[in-house]
C-alpha cells in the first residue's frame, strides 16, 4: 500500500483527568475525502487542533507525506501543504475578501519581508486571490470588507483562503456550521467539486452532507475511534448506532 | 478621481502650515512659535513611530519614550566625549535604539495584551533608572549638550530655521516610509496579525518574526526623534524616558487617530498646543486638559481623524 498522505498514529491528548484524544490512529490516502464524525464532546476539535498544530499531543505522531509533523508549529505545517478552515469563522474582519485570500497566497509566495512595493498591486497575488474567490463563487464580493459579508459568505471565504495556499490536504472544521438549507446545499456542491482537486479531512455534524461526500468515515466517541470505513459500513455498524442513540435514525436514513 | 474630504483638507492645511511656519516666524519676529513647533514636529515624529506598532501593528507599547532617551543620550554622551559629528552621533543613536528594540521586543513579544503593555513599561522604567545612575553623564540631573550635532557645513543645527526644516524633513520622510510599509507585503502581514493572529498563523505566517521587525523599525524611528530632541533642548535627562512621557505619546496617537497616516501628527499638534495654551491660562491646566481628552476619546472614536471622517459623511 502506498504511503498515506496523512498518517495519525496513537495520538493521545489529555486535559487534566479527561483523555480527549485516546489512542487515535487514522490514515488519509491522497485524493480521499475522509470524514470524522462523532457526538458533541467526542474530541473532534481537539483532534483537528493537533493536526493543525494549535495543540500539542502528549504522545503519538502525525505525519504528512511521510514527514513527521507532530511538533511543528502551525505556520510550518501550512507551508508543507496543510490548510484549514475554522469551525468558528476566523477571518481578518477589517480586510476585504480579496485581501484575506491574497494574504494566504502571499504566505506561500516567498517571505514577506518586503517593505516598499505595494502588495495590493502585485498581480500574481491578486490573480491568485481572485481565482480562489471565483472557485467558491464569491468573485463579485472581492472588494467588500469581510465584516460586511453574511455568515454564509464568510464560510465560503474561509474555504477560499484555505484554497489559496494550494494545499495538499484541506482540514475543514464544520464548514456547514450555521448555514441555512440552501447555503448548505451549495457548500456540499462546492466540496464535491473541490474533492476532485485536493484531499480533504472533513469534520462535520451535518450527517446527510457527510454521507453524501465521504469516501471513508471515522467515528469518534469519547476520544476513541470506534469505527472506520466506507459510508455503507459505518451505517451498518452496531457500535456506531449505539453511540448515536437518539441520532440513530439520522445515520440510517440518509445518504 | 479623488473626492474631496474634510479630513484630507484639514491634513493638507496642517501640513502646509507646518511648511510655511518659519516664514511667519521670521516675518513676525515671533521666535517662540518656531521653538514650540520644532518640539511639536519632533514629538509628532515620535508619535508617528509609535503609531506604526500601536495603530497598524496592534502592539500597545507603553515604553516608547525610552527611545527618546536612548537617541538623546547617544547624542549627549558622544558630544561629552568629544565626538561632535552628527554623521557619527545620529547613526549611533539609531543603532542603539534598534538594538534596544530588538532585545526588548524579543522578550516582550512573548506576551500579549496587558502583559505586553506592562513589560514594555517595565523595561522603559529600567532604562530610566539606568540613565539616572549614569554619574559620569549627569545622573538624575541630566546632561547638557553644549554643542549641537555638527554636520560639517551641510546643515547648521544651531540655526533655528534650518533645524526646524531638518526636523520637518525627518518627519515627512518617516511618514513616507510608514506609508510605503503599511501597504507593502510586510505591512499587510503586520496588520493582519493585529486583526487576527490565529488566522495568520494558520495561513502560514510566523507571527513573532514580523512583529519583532516592526517593533525594531518603530523603535529606530523614535530614536531619530530622540537625537533631534536632544539637539532641540541642548539637554537630555532621564525625565524624557519617564513613563508619563510614554503616556503622552500614546495620548497623541489615540487623540489624532490610531492607524491613520497623519493622525499622530494631528494628535501631537493639538495635544502640545493645548498644553501650551492651557498652561498659560491657569496653573491647573491639567484639570481642563484631562476632561477634554476624555471627551474626544469617548465621543470621537478614531480620534480627530475619525471625527473629521464623520463630518464628511454627514
Amino acid at each position: 500500500m502506498a504511503e498515506p498522505l496523512l498518517r495519525v498514529e496513537k495520538l493521545v491528548r489529555r486535559f487534566g483527568g479527561i483523555t480527549a484524544t485516546d489512542n487515535v490512529s487514522l490514515d488519509v490516502a491522497a485524493g480521499e475525502l475522509h470524514a470524522i464524525i462523532g457526538p458533541n464532546g467526542a474530541g473532534k476539535t481537539t483532534l483537528i487542533s493537533q493536526l493543525t498544530g494549535h495543540l500539542e499531543p502528549h504522545s503519538g505522531s502525525v505525519s504528512l507525506d511521510g514527514r513527521d509533523i507532530t511538533y511543528l508549529p502551525a505556520y510550518r505545517r501550512c507551508a508543507l501543504g496543510l490548510a484549514r478552515s475554522f469551525q468558528i469563522t476566523s477571518l481578518l474582519l477589517d480586510f476585504t475578501a480579496a485581501d484575506n485570500v491574497a494574504l494566504a497566497a502571499q504566505a506561500h509566495a516567498g517571505h514577506s519581508f518586503r517593505f516598499f512595493a505595494n502588495a495590493r498591486k502585485e498581480k500574481g497575488l491578486r490573480d491568485a486571490a481572485h481565482a480562489a474567490l471565483d472557485r467558491v463563487g464569491l468573485l463579485h464580493r472581492a472588494d467588500v470588507v469581510v465584516s460586511r459579508l453574511s455568515h454564509g459568505e464568510r464560510r465560503q471565504i474561509e474555504l477560499a483562503v484555505a484554497l489559496a495556499s494550494k494545499p495538499k490536504l484541506l482540514l475543514l472544521d464544520e464548514p456547514m456550521a450555521g448555514l441555512g438549507v440552501t447555503e448548505s446545499q451549495n457548500m456540499v456542491k462546492l466540496l464535491q467539486e473541490l474533492r476532485k482537486e485536493v484531499s480533504i479531512v472533513l469534520v462535520e455534524h451535518d450527517m446527510p452532507a457527510v454521507f453524501a461526500l465521504a469516501d471513508r468515515i471515522s467515528v469518534l466517541v469519547y476520544g476513541r475511534v470506534i469505527a472506520s470505513g466506507d459510508p455503507a459500513a459505518i451505517r451498518a455498524n452496531e457500535d456506531v448506532k449505539r453511540a448515536y442513540l437518539g441520532d440513530q435514525h439520522v445515520v440510517t436514513h440518509h445518504g | 478621481m479623488k473626492t474631496f474630504s474634510v479630513s484630507k483638507a484639514v491634513t493638507a492645511l496642517m501640513l502646509a502650515g507646518l511648511v510655511v511656519l518659519p516664514l511667519y516666524s521670521n516675518l513676525s519676529g515671533n521666535v517662540f512659535i518656531l521653538t514650540l513647533f520644532t518640539r511639536i514636529v519632533i514629538l509628532a515624529l515620535a508619535a508617528a513611530s509609535l503609531n506604526l506598532i500601536m495603530g497598524f501593528g496592534g502592539m500597545m507599547s507603553f515604553g516608547h519614550a525610552a527611545y527618546l532617551g536612548i537617541g538623546g543620550y547617544a547624542v549627549g554622551m558622544l558630544a561629552q566625549e568629544g565626538i561632535g559629528s552628527g554623521f557619527i552621533q545620529f547613526p549611533v543613536a539609531l543603532a542603539a535604539s534598534a538594538i534596544y528594540a530588538l532585545v526588548i521586543g524579543t522578550l516582550s513579544l512573548r506576551t500579549r495584551g496587558v502583559y505586553f503593555i506592562m513589560i514594555t513599561l517595565a523595561f522603559a522604567q529600567m532604562a530610566y533608572y539606568v540613565a539616572s545612575g549614569l554619574a559620569r553623564y549627569g545622573g538624575d540631573d541630566g546632561l547638557t549638550v553644549y554643542k549641537r550635532s555638527d554636520f560639517s557645513g551641510l546643515i547648521n543645527l544651531s540655526n533655528r530655521t534650518q533645524f526646524y526644516y531638518l526636523c520637518l524633513a525627518c518627519l515627512f520622510a518617516v511618514i513616507f516610509l510608514i506609508w510605503r510599509i503599511v501597504n507593502s507585503r510586510f505591512g499587510l502581514v503586520v496588520q493582519g496579525l493585529r486583526s487576527n493572529e490565529q488566522r495568520m498563523q494558520a495561513i502560514g505566517f510566523p507571527a513573532k518574526r514580523y512583529q519583532l521587525v516592526c517593533f525594531v523599525i518603530s523603535g529606530t524611528m523614535c530614536g531619530l526623534a530622540g537625537a533631534l530632541l536632544a539637539n532641540n533642548t541642548d539637554f537630555v535627562s532621564p525625565a524624557v524616558m519617564y513613563w508619563t512621557r510614554s503616556g503622552d505619546l500614546m495620548v497623541m496617537v489615540i487623540l489624532g487617530g490610531m492607524g491613520t497616516l497623519f493622525g499622530p501628527v494631528m494628535g501631537a499638534v493639538v495635544y502640545l498646543l493645548l498644553e501650551e495654551f492651557l498652561s498659560q491660562l491657569t496653573e491647573y491646566w491639567a484639570l481642563i486638559m484631562g476632561p477634554l481628552l476624555l471627551l474626544i476619546v469617548l465621543f470621537g472614536r478614531g480620534g480627530i481623524m475619525g471625527l473629521l471622517g464623520r463630518l464628511n459623511r454627514g
